[in-house]
């Protein structure tokens, strides 16, 4: 709905500026400008990672912010723009006009008004900041992210296993997180949770995630970082202290093994195959390090750091040859039989 | 109106044959390569941005329309990334900063009444090098060798480990090559604005957007230095091994970002400065009076200059630097909002208390106040930094800077084009046409844009090549393509305006507005000498002014005439006092040379052929000295 | 305005202020300390990163195994440039009284000493490069652009006088035309002053 006070201002001068029209006739409606901005923000904020619904008190404090400047924005926005339609409407004519100089006016409207709104955002601007600043206390759990082009390598404080593009965090509590990238620049960034923290080569960052209510928050890498910039996502999974617990645990614990016969070899593919130069999984003799551990890779909310759905299909056309899904990554196409497939297919989507 | 084209000319048949004599050059081959006429280089400097904004543009609505749907296959992610990158160094370097340039050199010594600028022969020289240097970066686009890692190009992104190619080093050679025109350009300005204004016009009478041309072009020279010294850095790391940006070695990354920034915010002012120049200029002109607070205005002008030295930082509020600079440099953000709400009133003040005409240019400064003052709105919110770090690299900062660009540089250059069409070309646009522009523009703008500043919101991160349907970014991506195409349709539209006025437009008038600057008062376009009598200016208003009418008319002396030889003045620097008559360059090739010789330097240094790279700089050194070589001076002359 | 009369009224008050007494400087001399003005900024840029990746660095600074810069041939260097200026001026203040013999003299008299410093700088760079190189690094690589971006400026300021020379040769300057002359004076200030402050960075500062 406020977005469609904006365009409504938006629209007053085009009624006006017409010399050959009746210039008292009454402004059009605004109707489509609103019914535009209330599709925009009804119908597309929806399922978005929107800054604007927070799900952690880091966002939180940022959409008061928010609204706080964009109030004042309208404001001012709708008093400049008034005082230009009336001049619009009511200062027509060609003769050359008296040189007055209200100096005072503009001194007061230009420069006071904005300098006492200005420091006052800027209290309230400085007050977030230092809140934001605040870490985590020295037993907070530690959650250590590496950026890599383009996935990131997830590793928690107790536990001796990797994963990718997925964190878990306790609902409630305040979740450290240190940052270091393996390449170029990237940055971390939650809009639901928290805002960006940049990961600079050569040195280390710090943020904190604090979900005040459980559920998924997509993230996603918000520093341009070369070819597949554009799918360099993850998810943060708010759950349950005990959950948060259990997921820790099994980071420590071996993969799970394989149960029927397809699983077992799709492991033994994986292992003496290609795969295992580049990935590793817990407990078997895949211990490559160049790409993301696989160890929960079924379990995982996507394939390809939010390319594509994790499902049998996309996985299949992923491991044939991720080029096609997400072209310029570094894992070239693998030449896998097609009866081989279909078991390390099966035996990754069981790694849960 | 004015009536000042009443009165008879004050210069003799005979001084104008003897003017046209020593200024006018008959169009030959050579005449096309030599001229060193500020009103050709500005036109053609005007035309060759036009023709890289074009490219620009090209290069946004390919990308708008991949972005029109969710995981759209028109262009593979390289493509984008080269097309992004191209785009906003295109739209930044070769044609937000060269139009403007291109206009001043059209304008500024019409504005302050002189025959030419104070370097005519490096006018010349500093388009020869932009054009090369535009030329240099497009033609990597065909070899698939364009830059790819965004205008701002950070390292370590941009180290030969990631970028083995040739795009980065395009990229540095490429800007090191342009900032030679650049600052030749802008110290140019400076020079002429400062010793070539007509006697009288002392500083508190000179134009608005001489003036903001002056404060760019100061910009500009204590600026550029950090984003060459950047490039230099980079491209030493590239092709030397040097470890500037190398952590591993003691560099540092940050390095980049710190310089590039020191130049990239001051450039932001050097782009948007000459807009609201051309604001203050063209509003009295529809307003039917003078600019409210001229002092206040200049004022601001000059403390913009200044003030936009001490924000760099917040372009890096997400890079983790201490708190306390934060606090520092947030504050500063926030206090330069100030003088541009002082021009902002001025500009308000000066339409309510004015009579308004409505015509085109005064369509586009309309569009201006509303465009401009959205993304001056949103600017403020940058200033915040807690509020920055959440939506700066995501599509808010792409609607934000869309708002201040468009709205601060592109719509009033549109009204000056409309404005000053008549003077340039010597005929009449058509009004029907040109308000079509204006409103597919104001509108396609609006739709483009607007929607941006939701979805960045909304989590959608900049300098994507894709991004998938479920996440609610698919409308406003939408909208923003269909805006655009209604943006490339307007744009268009003051294309076609252009080559109808040209071709089929009604001669105009000297001056068709009743504007208050000297370029109205000389013919429409101008002769190959400006004016036949340099006038006496007396006030704020000279075309307004009957005392300057009086001293061109029946009040001209011969040492405002000056029709000798190629001449104009030179005036004191403050009080622009008559100090002496001067002799300017005539048109010559050397320019040119000088310009290919450099061409030949940056293309040899970027296939590494370093012995074509020494003889082409021993051959910019011995054409740099020829060119400078003072005529020779008999000894009786002595004394 | 106040009406307090006496002579510092009339000094200072908005009259005495705002009325210039036209000096004559000429487009030449403007546009020269202009383009001084960018090279300078171009040399602060410099300067400021190196003091940035010093700082970065830590304290150990040169890094390991690279002592503090040798001082005494920088300071012969800087006597030797600083004394250079010396000639030049002598020969510029001659020109304005019409003596070209002055000027000439003036003009190789400074050349001279600027081959001499680009000597001595290029001695120093054969004995530095056994220990260290540009590639070395970020230290290495911050002497030597540093160092020979400014050496880089002293040889256009050789080139620079040379040709001023030559053109005096043929009887081009006279005390109504040494614009070019008196611009390399402009440009000699500029070369002392970066000196000075290279100097101070890259040879003092380690010290400190």
């Amino acid at each position: 709905m406020v977005e469609s006070g904006l365009l409504s201002v938006s629209m007053e001068p085009t009624a006006h500026t017409n010399p050959s029209a009746n210039r008292r006739r009454t402004r059009p409606r605004p109707v489509a400008a609103a019914l535009l901005s209330l599709c925009l923000l009804a119908g597309c904020a929806g399922d978005s990672p929107s800054a604007l619904n927070p799900g952690g008190t880091g966002a939180t404090r940022i959409s008061g912010l928010w609204w706080l400047l964009f109030w004042i924005a309208v404001a001012v926005f709708v008093e400049v723009m008034a005082l230009m339609t009336w001049a619009l409407v009511f200062r027509r004519g060609s003769v050359r006009v008296r040189h007055s100089q209200p100096m005072r006016f503009v001194a007061v409207a230009g420069a006071g008004l904005p300098f006492i709104i200005l420091v006052t955002v800027y209290g309230f601007g400085l007050r977030d900041l230092a809140a934001l600043g605040k870490s985590p206390g020295r037993d907070a759990p530690t959650i250590e992210v590496i950026g890599h082009r383009w996935w990131w390598e997830v590793r928690y404080q107790g536990a001796s296993g990797a994963t990718a593009n997925e964190l878990h965090i306790p609902v409630g509590e305040r979740v450290r997180v240190r940052l270091r990238t393996d390449d170029v620049l990237h940055s971390f960034w939650v809009p639901q949770l928290m805002p960006k923290m940049d990961l600079i080569a050569g040195e280390e960052r710090q943020t904190w995630l604090e979900a005040q209510r459980a559920g998924s928050y997509r993230g996603q890498c918000a520093e341009y970082c070369g070819t597949q910039h554009a799918h360099m996502a993850f998810m943060v999974v708010a759950e349950s202290r005990a959950d948060f617990d259990a997921w820790v645990a099994r980071l420590d614990a071996p993969a799970r093994a394989p149960q029927t016969d397809a699983e077992r070899r799709g492991q033994q593919a994986f292992v003496q195959g290609t795969c295992a130069a580049c990935h590793s999984i817990r407990g078997t003799g895949a211990q490559g390090k160049v790409g993301p551990d696989l160890s929960n890779v079924g379990s995982r909310w996507s394939i390809g750091a939010g390319a594509v759905p994790n499902d049998p299909g996309h996985l299949g056309g992923w491991i044939a040859n991720s080029q096609t899904v997400k072209p310029g990554n570094y894992m070239p196409p693998q030449p896998v039989n097609a009866d081989q497939l279909p078991d390390l297919i099966a035996y990754l989507r069981s790694l849960k | 109106m004015s009536t000042t084209t009443t009165k008879p000319p004050g210069a003799s048949q005979e001084d104008l044959s003897r003017l046209e004599e020593h200024w006018g050059e008959p169009p030959s081959l050579r005449a096309w390569f030599s001229t060193v006429d500020h009103k050709k280089i500005g036109r053609r400097y005007i035309v060759t941005a036009g023709l890289f904004f074009v490219f620009a543009g090209i290069s946004a609505l390919l990308m708008r329309t991949q972005l029109a749907t969710p995981e759209s296959g028109i262009l593979s992610p390289q493509e984008y990334n080269q097309l992004f990158t191209m785009h906003g160094t295109s739209m930044i370097f070769l044609f937000a900063t060269p139009m403007f340039f291109g206009l001043g050199n059209f304008l500024v010594p019409l504005m302050i009444g002189s025959r030419d600028m104070a370097f005519p022969r490096l006018n010349a020289f500093g388009y020869w090098v932009f054009l090369f240097a535009g030329l240099f970066m497009w033609v990597s686009v065909p070899f698939g060798e364009a830059p790819n890692a965004g205008w701002f190009n950070y390292a370590p992104l941009t180290n030969l480990t990631f970028e083995p190619g040739l795009a980065i080093d395009v990229y540095n050679l490429g800007l090191l090559f342009l900032g030679i025109s650049t600052t030749a350009g802008a110290i140019n300005f400076i020079v002429t604005a400062l010793k070539l204004r007509a006697p009288g016009m002392s500083l508190n009478r000179v134009p608005l957007f001489v003036w903001a041309i002056v404060a760019t072009s100061f910009m500009v020279v204590f600026a550029l230095p950090a984003l060459n010294l950047d490039n230099l850095l980079l491209f030493l790391d590239r092709r030397f091994d040097t470890h500037f940006f190398d952590p591993s070695a003691g560099g540092n990354v940050l390095l980049w970002q710190h310089l590039f920034w020191i130049f990239g915010h001051p450039d932001v002012y050097i782009i948007v400065m000459p807009g609201l120049g051309i604001v203050s200029s063209v509003l009295p002109a529809f307003a039917r009076r003078g600019v409210v607070a001229y002092p206040l205005v200049v004022l601001a002008i000059v403390s913009i200059s200044i003030l936009s030295f001490g924000v760099w930082v917040h372009h890096m509020f997400a890079t983790g630097l201490p708190q306390l600079s934060y606090s520092f440099f947030s504050a500063a953000s926030t206090i330069i909002t100030i003088p541009s709400g002082i021009q902002f009133f001025a500009w308000l003040a000066t339409m309510a208390l004015g009579r308004l005409v409505i015509k085109v240019p005064l369509l586009f400064l309309i569009g201006f106040l509303f465009t401009f003052l959205i993304g001056g709105l949103t600017g403020a919110m940058f200033a915040v930094t807690a509020f920055d770090q959440q939506v700066t690299d995501s599509y808010f900062v792409v609607a934000h800077f869309h708002y201040v660009l468009l709205g601060g540089a592109v719509f009033p250059m549109l009204a000056g084009l409309y404005y000053w069409l008549p003077k340039v070309t010597g005929r009449m646009y058509h009004e029907g046409l040109g308000r079509w522009a204006f409103w597919l523009v104001l509108a396609g703008m609006q739709l483009t844009f607007f929607p941006m500043h939701l979805y960045g919101l909304f989590g959608m991160p900049r300098r994507v090549y894709t991004y998938r349907g479920d996440l609610g970014w698919d409308v406003g991506n939408l909208i923003a393509t269909v805006g655009a195409y209604v943006l490339a349709a307007g744009l268009l539209l003051v294309l076609i305006g252009v080559v109808h006025a040209i071709r089929r437009g009604r001669p105009a008038p000297s001056d068709p507005w009743g504007g208050d600057t000297l370029e109205w008062t000389t013919t429409s376009p101008p002769e190959s000498y400006n004016f036949p009598v340099l006038p006496q200016v007396h006030s704020l208003h000279p075309t307004w002014d009957e005392r300057t009418a009086e001293s061109i008319g029946a009040g001209a002396t011969q040492d405002r005439i000056l029709s000798e030889g190629r001449r104009t003045l030179f005036t004191s620097e403050l009080d622009a006092r008559y100090e002496r008559a001067v002799e300017m360059a005539e048109s010559t090739l050397i320019p040119f040379v000088l310009a290919c010789w450099l061409l030949l330097f940056f293309i040899s240094m970027l296939f590494s052929w370093w012995l074509v790279a020494g003889f082409a700089a021993v051959a910019v050194v011995v054409t740099m000295g020829v060119w400078l070589w003072p005529s020779r001076r008999p000894a009786e002359k002595t004394g | 305005m106040t009406d307090r009369g006496g002579i510092v009224a009339a000094a200072t008050g908005a009259e005495a202020l705002s009325t210039e007494e036209p000096v004559g400087r000429s487009t030449g001399w403007w546009g020269m300390v202009l383009f001084v003005a960018t090279e300078s900024t171009f040399f602060a840029c410099l300067l400021g990163s190196y003091y940035y990746l010093r700082f970065q660095v830590g304290p150990q600074w040169p890094p390991d195994g690279i002592g503090n810069p040798e001082l005494t041939r920088p300071l012969v260097m800087t006597g030797l440039l600083l004394f250079s200026s010396v000639p030049l001026f002598w020969g510029v203040r001659g020109i304005r009284y019409g003596r070209r013999w002055r000027l000439r003299a003036g003009l190789v008299a400074t050349m001279v000493l600027v081959v001499t410093f680009l000597t001595v700088q290029g001695t120093e760079y054969v004995d530095d490069l056994k220990i260290l190189t540009p590639t070395t690094d970020v230290y290495g690589s911050l002497y030597y652009l540093i160092t020979g971006f400014h050496s880089l400026h002293v040889l256009g300021g050789l080139a620079f006088v040379a040709w001023l020379f030559a053109a005096s040769l043929v009887n081009s300057f006279d005390p109504q035309h040494y614009d070019r002359v008196r611009n390399a004076g402009i440009f000699w200030v500029f070369l002392d002053v970066v000196w000075v402050a290279v100097l101070f960075t890259i040879y003092l500062s380690p010290r400190l």
